[in-house]
């Protein structure tokens, strides 16, 4: 008895020392992505897939919030150093305030990138250096519309804004809610603005560059200004449903598929979420652009999925690449279809899409096949986006501000933003 | 109890040499250290950040540049007068209603004691929580309150999304909120003045409002200050209720200072939003000092 008892520790310790030598032939990479569900599915599904191929690494994955509360929390663990090797975050604007160079590993020169295209390259690229590859599909940000009622009424996909603003009387009249407004989730108040960016560039193609450079305002630019007038107008008419104040995304997700509302405006990942909702009512959804002011230049403004990064400080930099390689090869992208479907074009080569897409995303691809009918949202083109927008299109959508003081109090919005990055000419 | 600390304070200071002798001097570095790092350090920081662009990965030196920048803010009025409007309505409406509480549950009634825990429980819940939990009751169109309201024939208002209401929406919910804690610091006011007072009131024939007013609110003065000076320095660097339930809006109807300089810490604006911070400590010390040593002045 009491020998045996003696012995314990001795057993124990001898059993940590096993646990601990197994453990230390592994590999243990750590991935900090979104509490999203998508873009969680995601990365367990890659992280599942790359594990099993290979045996010796451990990838855990872990969750942080998204929205500005999640960018904080990238900037902090990166700028204090505990950041995880591998960390999912948008491309685009939102890269830029990571200060690239200086916290992330550069993959301009690795093989993979050949396989990552150079439309993509382009949104997370800073100082000559590449640091991500595209961890989701492409994204769309135009109009979800309800193809039932669509089908009741008669109607068909608007191609101008008053072919737009005629159906919604149709539909106002038959006792939909023309568009749903879900103003409880702020951002959602963004896309008539931000969507309407193809627009912008058909009538000034220069737009980006020579806002970046502090010379081109919204209130002053006629088509800029635009897209807050229409933001107005849909508010002028009444066209939004009653609880356009208190209703959140979810909300919103279920009136367009039940049919309460007939236009959503929103991003396509919104697909996903209803794919995973409702199911095969998906396919009651359509998606088309936003319109704009001629049938003949009407097209798509599109937003670039976000990334995979890695950090530098990380000590398996080599396993983290590998990874990525993974990421970037038509494995990667074969694992996210299987996970959670199609619900845009890859911007991996080689990636092709099923046969079978949803409704919504088989109407936005076809804007994809024609590169004169579609952009890139202008977060992709310039690093200076306004963290304010989404609080003045509320204020704008809910008849609280018209649409010029809108845009110059963006403006200004703006112009703080511009100075705090350092650019040059915004004093 | 501030007149025994004066007291001690005034022996310290001619007592100043001996005094360092009741403990050896290793004996307060643990607190020492604690206070350095955990107070002096980040305020003195946070001072010096105030002058700096900082994005977390490095800053410059830009003198008083966030201080303008933070003044020039569009929201910063709207903000500011919010934030006034909060501090007061909230600590005026906690004082009245802790009173009225205070009377009834000093009084001689059934169940005191539980009714005494009831009213304290809000304070033990999550102010965030509280925030979920209003939220969903006051939604305009199927929220419980206007479903209510509808019943007894009343169309109830856009509580938190109409943009000349949702401060004081909030505002009521903090009332809710922190009333609690303003009644339990009120009813020991009430039960340490002694019953001799109103015995002697009542022999001279006083009703139960002079009572009232000329023993109860002179006598609870010391609890009275207590609850003014916490509720309103809490009223007015609020953020956690404004922003569960409002977020500052509907754009930025309800903002108030600490949700205009959270925002600018989102937007990643560091330097800028440390400016506010520091800000908003001076103009609580402006406002909360002059009220703390006029309620205080006639105890002393």
């Amino acid at each position: 008895m009491k020998t045996t008892k003696s012995y314990r520790p001795l057993v124990s310790i001898l059993a940590l020392m096993m646990a601990g030598s197994a453990m230390a032939n592994d590999v243990r990479l750590d991935l900090l992505t979104d509490n999203s569900p998508n873009s969680l599915a995601a990365a367990n599904a890659l992280v599942n897939a790359y594990m099993e191929e290979n045996p010796g690494v451990r990838i855990e994955v872990e969750v942080r919030p998204g929205g500005s509360e999640g960018d904080n929390i990238v900037r902090s663990r990166l700028a204090t150093g505990s950041m995880s090797d591998l960390f999912f975050y948008n491309s685009g604007s939102l890269l830029q305030a990571l200060n690239p160079s200086r916290t992330l590993v550069d993959l301009s020169n690795e093989p993979f990138m050949d396989n990552v295209l150079p439309s993509f390259q382009s949104v997370v690229e800073a100082n000559g250096g590449i640091y991500g590859v595209p961890a989701e599909a492409g994204m769309g940000g135009g109009i979800l519309y309800n193809r039932d009622i669509y089908a009741e009424l008669g109607l068909e996909v608007p191609t101008t804004w008053d072919q737009f603003m005629d159906n919604n009387t149709v539909i106002a009249e038959a006792g939909y809610a023309p568009v749903i407004g879900t103003f409880r989730d702020t951002w959602t108040s963004q896309l008539f603005v931000l969507a309407d960016y193809f627009n912008v560039m058909q009538e000034d193609p220069d737009f980006h560059a020579e806002f970046t450079a502090g010379n081109r305002t919204f209130a002053e630019s006629t088509p800029a200004l635009r897209s807050f007038e229409r933001m107005q107008s849909v508010h002028e008419a009444g066209y939004f449903n009653t609880n356009y104040d208190s209703a959140g995304y979810e909300d919103g997700l279920r009136m367009l598929v039940e049919g309460e509302g007939a236009h959503y405006p929103m991003l396509t990942f919104a697909i996903s979420a209803i794919v995973e909702t409702f199911g095969d009512q998906v396919d009651n959804v359509g998606f088309f652009a936003q319109p704009g002011d001629s049938p003949d230049a009407n097209g798509l403004t599109v937003w670039m999925p976000g990334s995979l990064y890695i950090n530098q400080d990380s000590s398996h930099i080599d396993e983290a690449k590998d990874f990525l390689a993974f990421v970037a090869s038509t494995r990667g992208c074969e694992v996210i279809i299987d996970e959670i479907g199609a619900s845009g074009p890859f911007l991996i080569e080689g990636c092709g899409l099923p046969d079978d897409v949803p409704q919504p995303v088989a109407d936005m691809l076809v804007y994809f096949e024609d590169p004169e009918r579609n952009a890139p949202a202008l977060e992709f083109l310039s690093p200076v986006k306004g963290p304010s927008l989404e609080q003045i299109t509320v204020e704008i959508g809910s008849g609280i501000r018209d649409a010029r003081s809108g845009a110059e109090l963006y403006d200004r919005d703006v112009r703080r933003q511009a100075r705090q990055l350092g650019l040059d000419g915004w004093n | 109890m501030t007149l025994l600390l004066r007291r001690t304070a005034s022996q310290r200071v001619q007592k100043a040499p001996s005094i360092d002798s009741f403990y050896p001097f290793w004996f307060y570095i643990p607190a020492g250290v604690v206070y350095g790092l955990m107070f002096l350090v980040p305020t003195f920081a946070s001072f010096y950040f105030s002058l700096t662009h900082w994005t977390l990965f490095d800053q410059r030196f830009i003198g008083l540049d966030n201080f303008r920048e933070f003044f020039a803010e569009p929201f910063l009025l709207r903000g500011l007068i919010n934030t006034f409007i909060f501090g007061f309505t909230t600590s005026a409406g906690k004082v009245a209603l802790g009173m009225m509480l205070a009377v009834l549950l000093t009084s001689n009634i059934y169940l005191r004691s539980l009714l005494r825990s009831v009213i304290f429980f809000p304070v033990l819940v999550s102010t965030i929580g509280i925030g979920i939990t209003f939220t969903v009751l006051m939604e305009p169109h199927q929220g419980v309150i206007n479903t209510a309201l509808q019943y007894m024939g009343i169309q109830g208002p856009r509580w938190l999304t109409s943009p000349s209401l949702a401060i004081y929406s909030v505002a009521l919910v903090e009332i809710w909120r922190g009333v609690g804690l303003a009644t339990l610091i009120l009813i020991a006011g009430l039960v340490s003045i002694p019953t001799d007072y109103y015995e002697a009131a009542r022999l001279d024939g006083a009703n139960a409002w002079q009572q009232f007013w000329r023993i109860t609110v002179p006598l609870s003065r010391p609890a009275v200050a207590t609850v003014i000076t916490l509720s309103l320095i809490d009223g007015l660097r609020t953020f956690d209720l404004v922003w569960a339930m409002t977020r500052g809006g509907p754009g930025f109807s309800s903002d108030v200072l600490a949700s205009v300089i959270y925002k600018q810490y989102q937007a990643g604006f560091y330097g800028l939003s440390t400016a506010g911070n520091v800000t908003l400590f001076l103009v609580i010390a402006v406002v909360a000092l002059p009220i703390v040593a006029y309620l205080n002045r006639e105890e002393s």
